[in-house]
């Protein structure tokens, strides 16, 4: 579950006032409105990389307003990916394992298990230059899920993919919401991606934030 | 009605290229025209007999040895400076900015005798007692004197390239860290520092051809004592200052060809995907 209970977030001289959403634990939530209007920032309060001026954030019960981003458990994907460039993308799936200290052999296997589970098997010993858009996608995808975080936040995952490449990640992030059952919050301008993918679609118009649910009968009948 | 019929004619472009040319390619055929009239000056007998000579052969090796020291201050000083100004906001930054550039833009003269001020006042005069007592070396008209004295320019530099190098770094990596699991610090040495490793490999060249052309202060700070504080810059103006113009271009012979290795390495790591 993830609960925003009337948060402020300040970003510079940015301000989103009073904001509050509930995404039930293993449902998908879509979080859309034009660019600009502080939907990044939200998902940034979330994984604790801007402090919330007042209100609480809750995750799976637990409130984590004020711990760090290291601390929260989350799976943050940003826009462009923002991969490693001095990485392989075998690192790139290890990292968060090695900071765990996990021993070799389990991070050796994890990384097998994510490598097949995102189809980047081949990829394991490039770093991220030359690396396709979708690729870039799936690297920055598994290197957020590595650590079996049980809440993933999603920038826009899609936007800088072509027809095609888009149309396999969007069934790459239904594969893996149903089977890792992870709580997903997923930003995007694009109404086809929400009715697609929500169980919960909010959007933020004139800084509030509301849940419209018409997309969720199209999206998921039963 | 006529007009309309004409095509339209614009000027010819070539007085505006011959412009160009000109203006640009006088300064570039004086360069190499002081770099080429320098290497036919000195002959390699002139050259050898310089080398020889056991004053030029010490000025020599403090050169390099006071610039890479020099250079190993400014990076362990210029990343955290550079790290700071780029990822944070504080108060009174822009004037902490300002005051980052102040050995840019300060007469080098002035930069050693406000050095030399500084270490006549009392808490200057305790520190550098305390120094000697714990190292056995002075710092005025002393060796460390030439190290603080390039390091009060070079590092300002250096700054100034890690800052840059910093501003280009896409902080999004440094947050995903942070949200797999990196404290602010393993963020800093397992993303950012290898992120940044072009700009502090132009960072430490950089310092060090400033610190090895550094004069100035050197010689009003740590003065110009033959086989003590001589550096290279220091024996060309010693050697010119008694006449020997041939010695003091074999010895500004070597430091154009350090430069040029410089420079060089600049340009390559600026330009190219070598390290990738």
């Amino acid at each position: 579950m993830i609960e925003l209970d009337h948060i402020t977030v300040q970003a510079g001289d940015f301000v989103i006032r009073d904001v509050s959403m509930t995404i039930p634990t293993g449902d998908y939530g879509m979080l859309m409105g034009r660019t600009g209007c502080g939907k990044t920032t939200i998902l940034e309060a979330i994984c604790g990389l801007k402090l919330c001026v007042s209100g609480s954030i809750r995750l799976l019960g637990h409130d984590v307003t004020r711990l760090k981003p290291a601390e929260r458990g989350i799976g943050f994907v940003p826009q462009d990916g923002a991969l490693f460039s001095t990485m392989s993308v075998e690192e790139h799936l290890g990292f968060a394992l090695v900071l765990r200290k996990w021993p070799r052999a389990e991070i050796k296997a994890r990384v097998k298990e994510l490598s097949d589970l995102l189809q980047i098997g081949h990829l394991l010993h490039r770093k991220p230059f030359g690396l396709s858009g979708g690729e870039r996608q799936r690297v920055a995808l598994g290197r957020a899920l590595a650590f079996r975080p049980r809440i993933l936040c999603l920038d826009e995952p899609l936007s800088a993919l072509d027809y095609d490449t888009r149309l396999e990640t969007c069934e790459l992030l239904e594969t893996i919401q149903q089977r890792l059952e992870v709580t997903v919050i997923h930003i995007t301008h694009d109404r086809t991606e929400a009715d697609r993918l929500a169980d919960h679609v909010f959007l933020i118009e004139d800084g509030i934030l509301r849940e419209v649910n018409e997309h969720t009968s199209t999206a998921r009948p039963g | 009605m006529a007009r309309k019929d004409q095509l339209y004619r614009v000027k010819s472009d070539l007085p505006f290229y011959i412009g160009l040319g000109v203006l640009g390619g006088v300064y570039v055929v004086l360069i190499l025209g002081m770099l080429v009239a320098n290497s036919f000056y000195t002959a390699p007998g002139i050259f050898r007999n310089a080398l020889a000579s056991p004053e030029i052969q010490y000025a020599i090796r403090l050169s390099l040895i006071t610039c890479s020291i020099t250079t190993i201050l400014s990076l362990w000083v210029s990343v955290p400076i550079g790290y700071v100004m780029s990822r944070y906001r504080f108060p009174a930054k822009s004037l902490v900015d300002s005051i980052l550039d102040i050995p840019i833009v300060l007469p080098p003269l002035v930069i050693g005798l406000s050095l030399l001020i500084l270490f006549r006042t009392a808490p200057g005069i305790a520190f550098e007692t305390f120094f000697e007592n714990v190292t056995g070396y002075r710092i005025t008209y002393a060796i460390p004197g030439v190290i603080l004295a390039q390091f009060m320019v070079a590092c300002a530099f250096a700054v100034r390239t890690m800052r840059a190098t910093f501003d280009q770094i896409n902080p999004r990596q440094e947050q995903v860290a942070l949200t797999l699991g990196c404290s602010q610090g393993q963020a800093f040495w397992m993303v950012a520092l290898p992120e940044a490793r072009r700009g502090l490999l132009v960072a430490a060249t950089l310092a060090w051809a400033r610190s090895l052309g550094e004069f100035g202060p050197i010689l009003i700070f740590a003065g110009a004592t033959r086989l003590k504080t001589e550096v290279m810059p220091t024996t060309v103006f010693l050697l010119m200052s008694v006449g020997d113009i041939e010695g003091a271009v074999a010895v500004s012979m070597i430091m154009i060809l350090s430069a040029i290795v410089v420079l060089v390495i600049v340009r390559r790591l600026g330009n190219d995907d070598v390290l990738r």
